[in-house]
């Protein structure tokens, strides 16, 4: 473990740009954390919070020191820049009686992501496992840098704790940071998780870190680990989910469900996508289009014959099952890794956690 | 593949007529200035007096229909276009649910021509404002006050070539998450109807920080009772409720309960 000041940031930013990195980070957006382009460690959200965080609620705060990561999880995941909301997959030209059909060309730059917290390491090795087919995204995470940060705080609608995959970063970084601030000494902890990570951090004005610097780590993430806004009892909440396919109470939450897919696309997780052709006027061309799709939607289960899954009831069924029990079977992982972002982005609160424990004692 | 294409051997005929309404939408379509020669290109514009001199009768193979109907005269004029078009796609407010001037349905008409005319005995109008599907079948809708000029777009490509339109009946809050644009219900605590209107306008509104207006009318399947309660605990009032869900679409069945809950 080493140790950074805090210019090293600069530095640190400075040398993956010209590894060629373009840097995605967070930045204050119209009252919220989002992930944009950076130029520089100027533009991080400094001094900013948003663990102000609650079923349909989220606020920004300043937070009275001027830490760079002092914020939780923003409303975005780090998906759109690895499963874009809209791709185009390929184009058709027409000649003469034929036509000629490309696979559009795959756009992966060097991008280094600044600021990911565990549960969205994990949730991007989640979408590793069910875009292992696709091109595009492999091409886009193999051009990747990841500098995740540890959390040290918590949100109101955090619960990675009994998900399993924070507060710390475990794997799949290349660096990871902790930023440490409330001491009076402004400093980040540095680890490599990668053999690229090492000889980047190699470069960088590091010391080793001391032995208070571990017990400032560890003391950061115990105060995360209490902040936990929502819990998830795991022991047989697969099983239990499964005997209550027909329970009245999916009814219940489907009368206070907008069906407006919210949660869907903010969850880092979810993968539909839905396929579109486009062409143009005079039928010369035409292009295939991927875009981010819901199993909120009634035409998300459209087979001959009509819509499969016919009422919200049903819908949010679909998509609480799958995340909390037949993804396991699916992919050997849970389809939740804790972000708490389904509960905050839902506009009337609908809480995944709630309702898991409420079906499991129903 | 659907019947209701356009594969004829020449080049099909386009006409596009007007109800009450503002002509928006029908600028929509002469705004879109970098494909307008692709559209005329396409189609054969044989009725559009808002935009050439030349009418010539039907029938046609494509009808654009704006405006909605509020006359007698206009409750005849709907039948005839309906029987001289093969394909008829709506457009805009108006003509999807009735338009702003749907709001006459909640108040005596009469009493309004006797208040705004000198002569109120030469006012020939109905009761109501209505939509175009309330009188004739609609092949297509496109929503809007005023409609979204892609969605025009692809329509026309989409017919032109044998393949249903792409309109999405989802709502407008899946467009906003796939833009990127911070929710303005859920971060800044303002009203918005995105949850319970329909796609298709690119969430314009909550893109500039605003709360969708519904001026696409309902998705499918609204839950406007369960938005009702949330807007009414970020402090909306019943009143302010009814201003929300009646305005550009307060004909539509869904937004027209919803603001009288
Ligand atoms: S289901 Fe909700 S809490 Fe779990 S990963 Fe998805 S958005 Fe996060
Ligand atoms: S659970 Fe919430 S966010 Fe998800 S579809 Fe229902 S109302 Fe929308
Ligand atoms: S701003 Fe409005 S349209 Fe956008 S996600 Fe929020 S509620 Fe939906």
């Amino acid at each position: 473990m080493k140790r950074l000041h805090l210019e090293g940031l600069d530095a640190l930013f400075g040398a993956l740009r010209g590894a060629g990195y373009t840097l995605i980070g967070p930045r204050l957006r119209d009252r919220a954390i989002v992930l944009d382009e950076l130029e520089s460690a100027a533009e991080l959200p400094i001094g900013w919070t948003d663990r102000e965080q609650d079923g349909g609620h989220y606020r920004v705060a300043a937070r009275g020191d001027d830490a760079r990561f002092g914020y939780v999880t923003g409303p975005q995941g780090w998906k759109r820049w690895l499963f874009p909301p809209q791709e185009v997959l390929l184009r058709a030209r027409r000649l003469g009686q034929g036509m000629r059909i490309e696979a559009a060309t795959v756009e992966a730059p060097r991008r280094a992501f600044i600021g990911v917290r565990a549960c969205d390491l994990a949730a991007i090795a989640v979408q590793d496992r069910v875009f292992v087919h696709d091109p595009g995204y492999q091409a886009r995470r193999a051009a990747c840098f990841i500098v995740a940060v540890n959390c040290t705080e918590a949100g109101g609608t955090c619960f990675c704790v009994s998900q399993g995959s924070g507060p710390r970063a475990g794997a799949g970084f290349d660096l990871a940071l902790t930023e440490l601030c409330g001491d009076g000494q402004h400093r980040f902890l540095v680890e490599a998780g990668s053999q690229v990570g090492a000889t980047l951090l190699d470069t960088l004005d590091a010391v080793e870190a001391t032995a208070a610097d571990h017990e400032a780590l560890e003391a950061g993430l115990a105060r995360a680990r209490g902040q936990m806004g929502r819990r998830i009892e795991h022991e047989g909440l697969a099983a239990a989910l499964r005997e209550h396919l027909d329970h009245p109470y999916w009814q219940k939450v489907g009368e206070r469900c907008l069906g407006c897919a919210n949660c869907t696309l903010v969850c880092p997780t979810c993968f539909c996508a839905e396929v579109e052709d486009r062409m143009s006027l005079d039928g010369s061309e035409a292009e295939r289009v991927r875009h981010w799709d819901s199993c909120f939607n009634l035409e998300h289960s459209y087979v001959v014959g009509g819509t499969v899954r016919t009422s919200t009831a049903a819908r949010y069924r679909q998509w609480l099952t799958h995340k909390l029990a037949h993804w396991e079977t699916q992919f050997g992982v849970s389809g939740c890794t804790g972000c708490g972002r389904c509960i905050t982005a839902c506009p009337v609160g609908i809480d995944i956690t709630a309702e898991a424990a409420a079906l499991r004692q129903a | 593949m659907s019947k209701k294409h356009l594969d004829a051997p020449r080049k099909p005929r386009l006409a596009v007529f007007k109800f009450a309404s503002c002509d928006g939408c029908q600028l929509s379509l002469l705004d879109c200035e970098d494909e307008l020669l692709a559209v005329a290109d396409a189609v054969d514009i044989a009725y559009f007096p808002e935009a050439t001199s030349t009418m010539q009768p039907g029938p046609y193979e494509l009808v654009l229909v704006e405006g909605s109907i509020t006359t007698p005269h206009d409750r005849q004029r709907i039948q005839q276009i309906r029987r001289q078009a093969r394909v008829l796609v709506t457009i805009g407010a108006c003509a999807t649910s009735g338009g702003i001037q749907a709001l006459r349905n909640f108040r005596d008409v009469a009493e309004f021509a006797r208040i705004v005319y000198a002569r109120p005995e030469y006012i020939d109008t109905l009761a109501t404002s209505t939509a175009i599907a309330a009188h004739v079948r609609v092949d297509y809708e496109l929503r809007g006050c005023p409609i979204d000029k892609q969605q025009l777009l692809g329509t026309l490509a989409a017919l032109l070539h044998g393949r249903r339109p792409p309109l999405p009946r989802y709502s407008v809050c899946e467009e906003c998450k796939r833009l990127g644009h911070v929710c303005v219900m859920v971060a800044h605590g303002t009203p918005c109807l995105g949850p319970v209107t329909q796609a298709g306008c690119g969430a314009l509104c909550p893109g500039c920080s605003r709360g969708c207006y519904g001026c696409f009318g309902p998705k499918e399947e609204p839950n406007t009772a369960a938005l009702s309660a949330q807007l009414a605990t970020l402090g909306v009032d019943a009143a302010a409720r009814t201003r929300l869900y009646h305005t550009f679409n307060a004909g539509a069945d869904a937004f027209r309960k919803a603001g009288e809950a």
